[in-house]
């Protein structure tokens, strides 16, 4: 990665910035898919008279966030470049009205139920759409048929909308429809202060507050040039690994439920709720929602409390495992598991399968190993990979990945340095970004402040890089196991529809 | 017809309407504990039957007649079915109207009517339902009628009467080919009531489903009449294996003091299975819905293993 003008953050994550005016934009892109990187986000802004256009790539070296401004309210398409790009250039348009070149100009987050281009200085009015405007792609052939599924469903689940092409029980062609949660977050952010901002953070998706906060505090951390404390770091990587096992449970209990294996939800269930529980009496919430500020942390950890973690980490350590056994030779689940919902390495590369999902699909990408930062930098994370892509091998490495991160809780209760757990903030403006690793993949929020308050909030979930891939995993599959496929990814709909 | 049969026959279709609930309940209780929760209790389903029974009911626009008549055909087929299975007595009179062979009809009819209501309305989901359920049927019930045979041939007859008396009351003799039956009649059972491994009547999977998903239009007394209809069903598959199975202590003709210990004998039976099945249930995961055409294959098999059995050594 050398491009001319690039400028480094202050972000404890080696993140870059540069202006692509012209044909630099697609250029980065270009060099990018080059050098075996990736396309994390896409998102719009307004700034002074003009629109611009923005994306985060992954280089080897690290995010490189390119900036382009929209001549006429135009810009490239990337989406032949990188397969993910596509929803993310429409929810730009959606959100802006910037045009991108691609084919597909149906509507993404938008369902016509607001004003048109909210993140408009002066938004449209509301714009009607009726469903006749979303035409879904059919596909035609003999006793081929059409399944709609959602957005409401039989359980309680978030809401999405998933068109079937099947012949038989088999699936030839499956379409996801979302943008059911858009409640814009992002619109919200703007005018509020710095800590208004982070309460808001943390609830974009509730299952991953941590990363969130984290993600946004990061970004602030980086516009005021400040650190947080060494133990803040420790703490905020205590509770990103806490909220990665309670996460990693439940999906585990919920793909057992998912195949008829009802001891395995109220097993893991069990030990997701020992999380939650202890996490509300240390911590004061359940899924350590509001801890992570910017600056650093709001609760501190006591010597009684650290010997319970401790306690239940070894407790745990050991009733995983157990359950892991029982998992691995249950014939009737195994058969359930394994070769369902495939995504080979090739095609994972090629879509830029994130996280988790990648790497089941030896898309081998962890922040917290690939460039890791305090406190990820003294712990050396061991990556857990497989090579399968199916919901075996997701499965798999949400074991691996549970038993690492107990492993790092232990390390980091043992080494937490004394000191501060938090430090002022300087009033500053400027453009800010973080990057975490939450437990479905890597969260990116970027931000723009003037004079403490946010301007531009843009926050990235993996889910968009992924719920595109699902529509591939379920190819060749029968019906009745998409809702196992599509647990094994566990996607956000919250994060992604924003 | 006698006056005792007459009784009997009564107060055995009573029993089974209230009983059915209660194994429900009882086996999903079983469920419960065995995956260390404390479960909803023996009465959720009595509960959820006067939840139903007292909600408006909610019918689809596109709904013809058949849809509503539907839930009376299944509650009445499944009393039917119940009333000839002889669970406490063997002097039922209305075992002379339907034997081993009409059962099993008496099924199928039901089957048929529940699968046209579930693609009556047109959505998506009945109609899929209604294919999976098809799928199970025309292997379950083949596989059924070979156990009855094998039990018919035992007995020679038919009757399902005739067929309890000899294998309860005449002297004690141990029939090889009844325990290729009894596999072959536990997969049939697990099978024809959408229990694990081939359907999960826990899910909320709504693509999943096969006995659910042609149910999910309907609300209220239909629901309940469907609910219940599908516990006495599970009760009367259950009294089947046990008077097939475990005949003892079911009552003979004008049998009084018989009659007073059949009640908590078949209870304690009853027990014994629920648990038996909430166990099997536990254990297993669902199966790939194309398993099941394998698993009914095995069950049939088994069911013609037992008949083979009884023609090599005439037991």
């Amino acid at each position: 990665m050398d491009f001319q003008g690039s400028v480094k953050t202050d972000c404890i994550a080696p993140i870059w910035t540069v202006e692509a005016e012209g044909e630099d934009w697609i250029n980065i892109a270009g060099s990018c898919r080059e050098q075996g990187g990736r396309l994390v986000s896409i998102w719009g802004s307004e700034a002074g008279e003009g629109f611009f256009v923005q994306a985060a790539y992954v280089f080897p070296e690290g995010m490189l966030i390119a900036r382009h401004p929209a001549v006429e309210g135009q810009y490239a398409s990337l989406s032949d470049l990188f397969p993910c790009a596509g929803r993310m250039q429409r929810a730009v348009y959606d959100m802006l009205g910037i045009d991108h070149g691609g084919a597909d100009k149906r509507p993404w987050l938008s369902h016509g139920m607001g004003p048109s281009f909210p993140l408009r200085k002066n938004p449209l009015p509301d714009q009607v759409l009726s469903e006749k405007d979303y035409p879904f792609v059919a596909v035609e052939g003999e006793g081929v048929h059409e399944v709609a599924v959602g957005p409401v469903h039989a359980g309680i689940i978030e809401p999405g909308h998933f068109r079937f092409q099947v012949v038989g029980e088999k699936v030839l062609r499956l379409e996801e429809r979302l943008g059911y949660k858009h409640k814009g977050i992002e619109k919200q952010f703007e005018g509020m202060t710095v800590q208004e901002g982070a309460g808001l953070a943390g609830r974009i998706s509730g299952d991953s507050t941590v990363a969130y906060s984290w993600t946004y505090a990061m970004a602030v951390e980086s516009v005021c040039g400040v650190k947080p404390p060494e133990r803040a770091s420790f703490l905020r990587g205590l509770f990103l690994e806490r909220e990665r096992i309670a996460n990693h449970l439940a999906d585990l209990g919920a793909l057992g439920n998912d195949a008829g294996f009802a001891f395995g939800l109220s097993q893991f269930s069990s030990l997701r709720e020992d999380i939650l529980r202890l996490n509300k009496q240390i911590f004061g919430h359940r899924l350590l929602m509001d801890l992570v500020v910017p600056g650093g942390v709001s609760r501190d950890l006591d010597m009684d409390a650290k010997r319970r973690i401790f306690e239940e980490c070894e407790i745990m350590e050991r009733r995983v495992r157990d359950l892991r056994e029982i998992y691995m030779d249950h014939t009737g689940l195994q058969d359930r598991f394994l070769t369902t919902g495939r995504i080979a390495p090739e095609l994972a590369a090629k879509l830029g399968l994130a996280g988790l999902a990648g790497r089941a699909s030896r898309n081998a990408v962890d922040l917290r190993v690939d460039h890791p930062y305090s406190p990820y930098d003294r712990l050396e994370v061991v990556m857990a990979t497989h090579h399968g892509g199916d919901v075996a091998a997701r499965v798999s490495v949400r074991f691996d990945e549970i038993a690492e991160s107990l492993r790092l809780t232990g390390l980091m209760l043992e080494n937490l340095p004394e000191g501060q757990i938090s430090c002022e903030l300087p009033r500053m403006s400027g453009c800010g970004a973080g990057w975490v690793e939450g437990f479905r993949g890597e969260i990116v929020v970027f931000l723009e402040i003037e004079k403490g308050r946010v301007r531009r909030a843009h926050a990235h979930d993996p889910s968009w890089q992924n719920w595109p891939a699902l529509e591939f995993a379920v190819i060749g599959n029968i019906v009745p196991d998409f809702p196992l496929i599509n647990k094994s990814f566990n996607l956000s709909y919250s994060g992604h529809d924003l | 017809m006698s006056a005792f049969g007459l009784f009997t026959q009564i107060l055995q279709l009573l029993l089974s309407l209230l009983l059915a609930p209660f194994f429900l309940g009882w086996l999903n209780q079983c469920r419960a504990w065995l995956q260390n929760r404390q479960g909803a209790g023996i009465e959720q389903p009595y509960r959820k039957l006067g939840k139903l029974f007292h909600k408006d009911a909610v019918i689809a626009e596109s709904a013809s007649p058949l849809f509503r008549m539907v839930p009376y055909v299944l509650f009445g087929a499944m009393c039917l079915a119940a009333s000839i299975v002889p669970s406490l007595a063997t002097d039922l009179s209305f075992s002379k109207a339907a034997d081993a062979i009409a059962l099993a009809g008496i099924f199928a009819l039901a089957r048929i009517a529940i699968s046209l209501a579930a693609m009556d309305i047109g959505t998506a989901f009945g109609g899929m339902g209604a294919r999976r359920e098809m799928l199970v049927g025309f292997l379950a019930e083949p596989a059924l009628l070979m156990v009855l045979f094998t039990a018919s041939l035992i007995s020679r007859s038919t009757s399902l009467t005739v067929i309890v008396e000899t294998l309860a009351h005449r002297h004690f003799e141990i029939y090889p080919s009844m325990a290729f039956a009894g596999i072959a009649f536990l997969m049939v059972l697990l099978a024809e009531n959408a229990r694990l491994p081939v359907d999960n009547p826990a899910s909320h999977l709504e693509l999943t489903m096969i006995h659910e998903a042609m149910i999910l239009e309907y609300s209220a007394r239909h629901l309940a009449l469907i609910e219940w209809a599908s516990s006495i069903k599970l009760f009367a598959y259950v009294t089947i294996g046990i008077a097939l199975f475990v005949p003892w202590g079911i009552a003979q003709a004008a049998d009084w003091l018989g009659m007073a210990f059949a009640l908590p004998i078949l209870i304690a039976k009853l027990l014994v299975a629920g648990a038996g099945l909430a166990l099997i249930e536990t254990l297993v995961a669902k199966q790939r819905i194309f398993r099941a055409p394998e698993f009914m294959g095995t069950a049939f098999l088994f069911g013609v293993l037992g008949m083979l059995v009884h023609f090599l050594l005439g037991a």
